[in-house]
């Protein structure tokens, strides 16, 4: 199976790998999958508190080439949004723009329900509720 | 030597013919294409004469009598033409077979078909090294066990059962033994007389000859073996394989074994060496685990875990200028993660990091230095970028994690 360019260029020059404080309060952490699957992501969300825009955005990925771009993308997506419209992002338009071919479309799930798992994160750390996920099919 | 990219590792799954292999076939496509059964005229004795020469070749190999040779399209149908053969030859005898849960899947598939047909079978496990154990071997064997089958060598592992002493219990219950030795046939002297093989099936693009052929030994002296044919028509190979002989293909087949025959002791010294060098400068690399017995393994293949890292992952760093296996799932259309790994008892984490080189004739020794640079480059790469290595880095026990299974 061929990779699409775009897979290859966020597996080659993936953006924002890294780790930052999980012990800050403005930090958000998502660890989504299991080694048992092959993929674990994690990916972590530093919102600016004054203006509720997510200032910075890590990832690292366990997982296939696949894996490792849509966590990229991710990241890069979620930069310069607000919490809100972090959570607008949905695991197809992930898929679209890496041109993911089916047998790949959990790797966009799963990072689709790291946003959210981080999102949630910084919710409960700063006295929000959590949010009701909808279950996504893997 | 130059280095000549990209690097072919996968041995085990196909090799390049070897150039005097295509040599030999050539005159048989379009000037000799005789029928071998066409008794009355030269151009059915040419034909005849090319395949008789080759069955020659073939037994030389593996010490066998040419009259014990099946030519077939392959190991495929040679695993399913012993196993069901001689499930419907023996029937009177009984009905019941062992194996092992490392099996290709052309003998377990086959093996599950001759459940679904009100056949018994038996599934032994292997120890962490990959090997069976002989003596529960020994006890699963009943009164209405008809065979054992049992590889030869792995084609994932590269592990090498006790041949030997399983024929001697097979012998001992006169129950036959047939073994798949696809992966070891031309690669290790293996000798159907001293290693008392019932039945035996091998491929030749496995040793360098074409696809779309390979053999069934059959023994005809003690004891004598027959196999049910599971093709009808011209009742060809002893009326136990009907169809048109491949002659240029058999002919190939019958080079690939004589070049074997003569060069597979120096070619399996020189491949050890070079396999044990790429094997010591990947373990070099932390957390690595060399997967399936050392001491009994095929010369040219290595199976290597490298932990915290995904195998198809890995494959990307370099798969545009080296080619080889794993057992990651992403990698199979299954989606599960490779059951010989997983059957040595290695968890599933484990079996997704693993990496299967299969080493061969025209590999050099400058394609070995750049694929323990290149891989080795990758795995520190992908390393950085893994939580799990993070963890396992702060000494975290990743064990104790609730992962969302999904």
């Amino acid at each position: 199976m061929a990779y699409s360019d775009k897979v290859i260029d966020h597996y080659s020059n993936p953006k924002n790998v890294g780790t930052l404080d999980k012990a800050k309060k403005n930090v958000g952490t998502g660890l989504v999958g299991a080694p048992e699957c092959g993929d674990v992501m994690r990916l972590q969300i530093e919102v600016d508190e004054a203006t509720g825009v997510i200032a910075d955005a890590k990832f690292k990925t366990f997982g296939c080439g696949s894996a490792i771009a849509s966590s990229s993308l991710a990241t890069e997506w979620l930069k310069g949004k607000t919490v809100d419209q972090a959570l607008a992002i949905d695991n197809m338009d992930i898929v679209e723009e890496l041109n993911l071919p089916p047998v790949k479309i959990h790797c966009s799930v799963l990072a689709e329900d790291a946003i959210k798992a981080a999102i949630n994160d910084y919710r409960v750390k700063n006295g929000m509720p959590e949010l009701e996920l909808e279950e996504k099919k893997h | 030597m130059e280095l000549k990219l990209p690097i072919y590792l996968d041995n085990n799954a196909t090799t390049p013919m070897d150039p005097r292999v295509l040599e030999a076939m050539l005159p048989y496509f379009v000037e000799k294409f005789g029928n071998a059964a066409s008794r009355n005229h030269s151009f059915g004795w040419v034909a005849e004469e090319a395949v008789d020469y080759a069955r020659e070749q073939v037994a030389k190999l593996i010490n066998a009598d040419p009259k014990e040779i099946i030519f077939t399209s392959g190991a495929t149908e040679s695993d399913n033409l012993a196993l069901k053969g001689v499930f419907e030859m023996y029937a009177s005898k009984g009905n019941h077979i062992i194996t092992a849960t490392t099996e290709h899947k052309a003998v377990l598939d086959t093996c599950k078909h001759i459940e679904k047909m009100g056949g018994q079978v038996t599934y032994l496990e292997v120890n962490p090294e990959g090997l069976i154990d002989l003596k529960e071997l020994e006890n699963a064997i009943t009164d209405k066990t008809i065979l054992i089958a049992i590889m030869y060598g792995n084609n994932e592992i590269g592990v090498i059962q006790p041949v030997r002493e399983i024929s001697a219990i097979a012998r001992k219950h006169g129950v036959l033994f047939f073994t798949d030795a696809t992966q070891a046939v031309g690669k290790i002297p293996v000798d159907v007389q001293a290693d008392g093989i019932d039945l035996m099936a091998f491929s030749g693009h496995k040793m360098y000859g074409p696809k779309g052929v390979g053999a069934l030994y059959v023994r005809r002296k003690n004891p004598r073996v027959k196999v049910t044919a599971q093709m009808d028509g011209g009742g060809h190979e002893r009326g136990m394989r009907s169809g048109t002989m491949n002659v240029p293909g058999i002919v190939g087949l019958g080079k690939a074994c004589e070049i074997c025959m003569n060069e597979m002791e120096a070619e399996a010294k020189r491949l050890s060496v070079m396999r044990d060098r790429l094997e010591n400068g990947l373990m070099e690399l932390e957390e690595a685990y060399v997967n399936g017995s050392k001491e009994h393994r095929l010369p040219h293949v290595s199976n290597i875990s490298f932990k915290y890292v995904e195998g198809e992952g890995l494959m990307m760093g370099f798969n545009k200028n080296i080619a080889l296996s794993s057992g990651s799932a992403c990698t199979s259309a299954s989606l599960e993660p490779s059951y010989v790994l997983k059957a040595l008892g290695l968890g599933d984490d484990l079996a997704h990091s693993s990496l299967r080189f299969g080493l061969g004739r025209f590999t050099t020794d400058e394609q070995i230095d750049y694929t323990i640079n290149a891989i080795k480059d990758t795995v520190l790469k992908l390393r950085e970028m893994s939580p799990l290595w993070e963890m396992f880095k702060e000494g975290i026990d990743l064990d104790t994690i609730e992962w969302a299974h999904h």
